[in-house]
C-alpha cells in the first residue's frame, strides 16, 4: 500500500513536466517559477522548522550516556561516549554527523541454530547510508558548475576524482555509481526484509524514490539521451544569478530531473528529510553530561509555597507539646 | 536554559551556505554572457560528418566509436556526407575544419569545465606548425 501509494506519486510528479514541458510557452514555469517557489519554500519552511524546534526548552542535560562518566581522577572517563566537556561534545558530535557514528553501532537479532537468539553487528545500513550522503554531497558540489559562472576550482578538482578510472566515455562518474548503489540499498532493504517493509510508510519510500528519479534522470542526461548542456548551464545561471532565461531546445528529461529536484526541495522542511538540522540539535547528542557538577534549575519553576518542619512545629508546638510528642524546640515556658 | 542564540547562529550559517551559488554570481567577474560562440574557419568545407543536432550531444561518443575501430579493428575510413571516402582522425580529419581548438573546442568545453583527455596525446594545428613543439611531442604524436 506504502509503497503503491509512493509509486503513484512519484509518476504523477514525473508526468507533470513530462507533458508540461512540451507546451510552448510553458517551460517558463517549469524552468524559472517552478525553482524560484522550490527554494523559497525550502529555506522559509526550514528556518522555521528550525526555529520552533529551538523554542524547546533544555531544562536538564538528557545525553546518551554510553561510556565512563567523568567522576574521580584516578577512574578513565571516556569523553566522546559521555562528553563531560565543550571538546567532548564537538568531537561526538562530529563523529555523529560525519561518520554517523550511532547507526555503525546497528546491531540485528537473529535466531540461529534452533531457538538460540543472536545478537550481531551489521555495518550495511551504515555503509549504504555513508554511500549514499556522500556520494549526493559530492553530486551536488559537481553541479557547481551549472549554478555559478565561471566554474570554481574545486569543481574541476572534484571531476577529476570522479572520472579518476577514465571507464567509459563521457567518463563514468564513480559518485553516480556510488549513490545509486546507496540509495538503491536503502530501497531494497524495506522491500526485502519483511520486519523493516512492515514498519515502512509512504514517508520511507516516497524520499527513496524521489531520490532514485532524480538519479536515474541525470545518468539518463549524461549517458544516453544527452542533453544540450550549454543552454542548461545557462539556465542554471540565469537563474541563480535572478536573471533568469529560457534557452530553446531543452528537453523533457532535463525539466523532469529540475522538477523532481524542485519536490524534493520543496519536500525536505515537511519530512523526515529534516534529520539534516535535526542530528545537530539530538539533546541525547550535544549536550555536556555535567548534571553532577553543576546545577541545573528548571527555567520555569515557580516559587513553591513550602511549609518546613520547623514551621509546622512552631504552630502546633502546645498541641503536640500536650500530646506529649518529642519536639525539636521546647515550647518557651518550659525553658523559664 | 533554552540554546535559542546558538541555534540561530547555526541557522545563519545554513541559509548563507545554501545561498552561495547566489553570491558567488553576484561577486564573480569575467562571467559569460549567454551561451559560448563558436567560430569556424571559412575556408572549411561545408559539411560535416554529422549534422550539428547530432554532433553537440554526440560528438564524444562518435569520437570514442572511431578510436575503437582505428585502434582495435584497424577500421580507419568512413563514408562521408558527400560519398567521399574520410579517415577517421581527430588530428586529420576534424581538425581540418574545426582547426581553431582555442575558438571552437575550448570555448564550450571551458564554459562547462569539460577537460577531455584527447588532448594528452593528440596536438592541435597550431601547435604542430611550431617546429620546436613538434620535436618535443613527437613520440607522443598519433599517426
Amino acid at each position: 500500500m506504502s509503497l503503491w501509494f509512493s509509486i503513484i506519486v512519484i509518476l504523477v510528479l514525473i508526468a507533470i513536466p513530462w507533458v508540461g514541458a512540451g507546451i510552448p510557452g510553458i517551460q517558463t514555469l517549469f524552468g524559472v517559477v517552478i525553482p524560484y517557489i522550490a527554494i523559497a519554500v525550502f529555506l522559509v519552511g526550514f528556518v522555521l522548522k528550525v526555529l520552533k524546534w529551538a523554542k524547546s526548552p533544555v531544562p536538564f542535560r538528557i545525553p546518551t550516556t554510553s561510556g565512563q562518566q567523568k567522576s574521580l581522577p584516578w577512574i578513565k572517563s571516556a569523553n566522546l561516549e559521555n562528553p563531560h566537556n565543550l571538546a567532548g561534545v564537538i568531537g561526538r558530535m562530529l563523529l555523529e554527523v560525519l561518520f554517523f557514528r550511532s547507526l555503525f553501532r546497528n546491531t540485528t537479532t537473529a535466531i540461529n541454530e534452533g531457538d538460540k537468539v543472536t545478537y550481531g553487528s551489521t555495518k550495511y545500513l551504515w555503509a549504504a547510508g555513508m554511500a549514499f550522503h556522500y556520494g549526493f554531497l559530492l553530486i551536488i558540489l559537481r553541479h557547481f558548475k551549472y549554478f555559478v559562472d565561471p566554474t570554481p576550482q574545486f569543481v574541476n578538482w572534484l571531476q577529476y576524482m570522479d572520472n579518476f578510472f577514465q571507464i567509459g566515455l563521457p567518463i563514468i562518474y564513480l559518485t553516480d555509481i556510488v549513490f545509486m548503489a546507496g540509495v538503491g540499498y536503502l530501497l531494497l532493504r524495506r522491500l526485502f526484509d519483511a520486519k523493516i517493509k512492515y514498519i515502512s510508510l509512504p514517508s520511507d519510500y516516497f524520499p527513496l524514490l524521489l531520490l532514485i528519479g532524480i538519479g536515474t534522470t541525470g545518468i539518463l542526461m549524461r549517458y544516453f539521451t544527452k542533453v544540450d548542456i550549454v543552454s542548461i548551464k545557462e539556465l542554471g545561471v540565469g537563474l541563480l544569478s535572478f536573471s533568469p532565461v529560457v534557452p530553446e531546445g531543452i528537453s523533457a528529461v532535463f525539466f523532469i530531473h529540475l522538477f523532481l529536484v524542485n519536490c524534493l526541495l520543496m519536500y525536505i522542511p515537511f519530512s523526515k528529510l529534516m534529520h539534516m538540522a535535526g542530528v545537530f540539535m539530538s539533546p541525547t547528542r550535544n549536550l555536556v553530561n555535567n548534571n553532577r557538577v553543576k546545577r541545573h534549575i528548571n527555567p520555569w519553576n515557580y516559587d513553591v509555597k513550602v511549609h518546613t518542619y520547623e514551621e509546622y512545629e512552631d504552630e502546633f508546638r502546645d498541641v503536640m507539646k500536650g500530646a506529649g510528642l518529642p519536639l525539636d524546640k521546647e515550647p518557651a515556658k518550659e525553658k523559664e | 536554559m533554552s540554546d535559542r542564540g546558538k541555534i540561530v547562529i547555526g541557522l545563519i550559517i545554513f541559509v548563507l551556505i545554501f545561498t552561495l551559488p547566489m553570491t558567488y554570481n553576484m561577486v564573480a567577474k569575467n562571467k559569460a554572457v549567454g551561451a559560448p560562440e563558436l567560430e569556424i574557419p571559412p575556408e572549411a568545407g561545408k559539411e560535416c560528418v554529422r549534422s550539428t543536432e547530432y554532433m553537440r550531444p554526440f560528438h564524444m561518443d562518435l569520437l570514442n566509436e572511431w578510436r575503437d575501430e582505428v585502434v582495435r579493428h584497424n577500421d580507419r575510413y568512413i563514408e562521408g556526407p558527400d560519398g567521399a571516402m574520410i579517415e577517421k582522425s581527430l588530428s586529420n580529419t576534424c581538425l581540418d575544419c574545426h582547426s581553431n581548438k582555442e575558438n571552437f573546442c575550448d570555448r564550450c568545453h571551458n564554459y562547462l569545465a569539460v577537460y577531455p583527455y584527447c588532448w594528452d596525446c593528440h596536438t592541435t594545428p597550431e601547435e604542430t606548425a611550431q617546429p620546436e613543439l613538434v620535436v618535443a611531442q613527437q613520440p607522443k604524436e598519433e599517426n
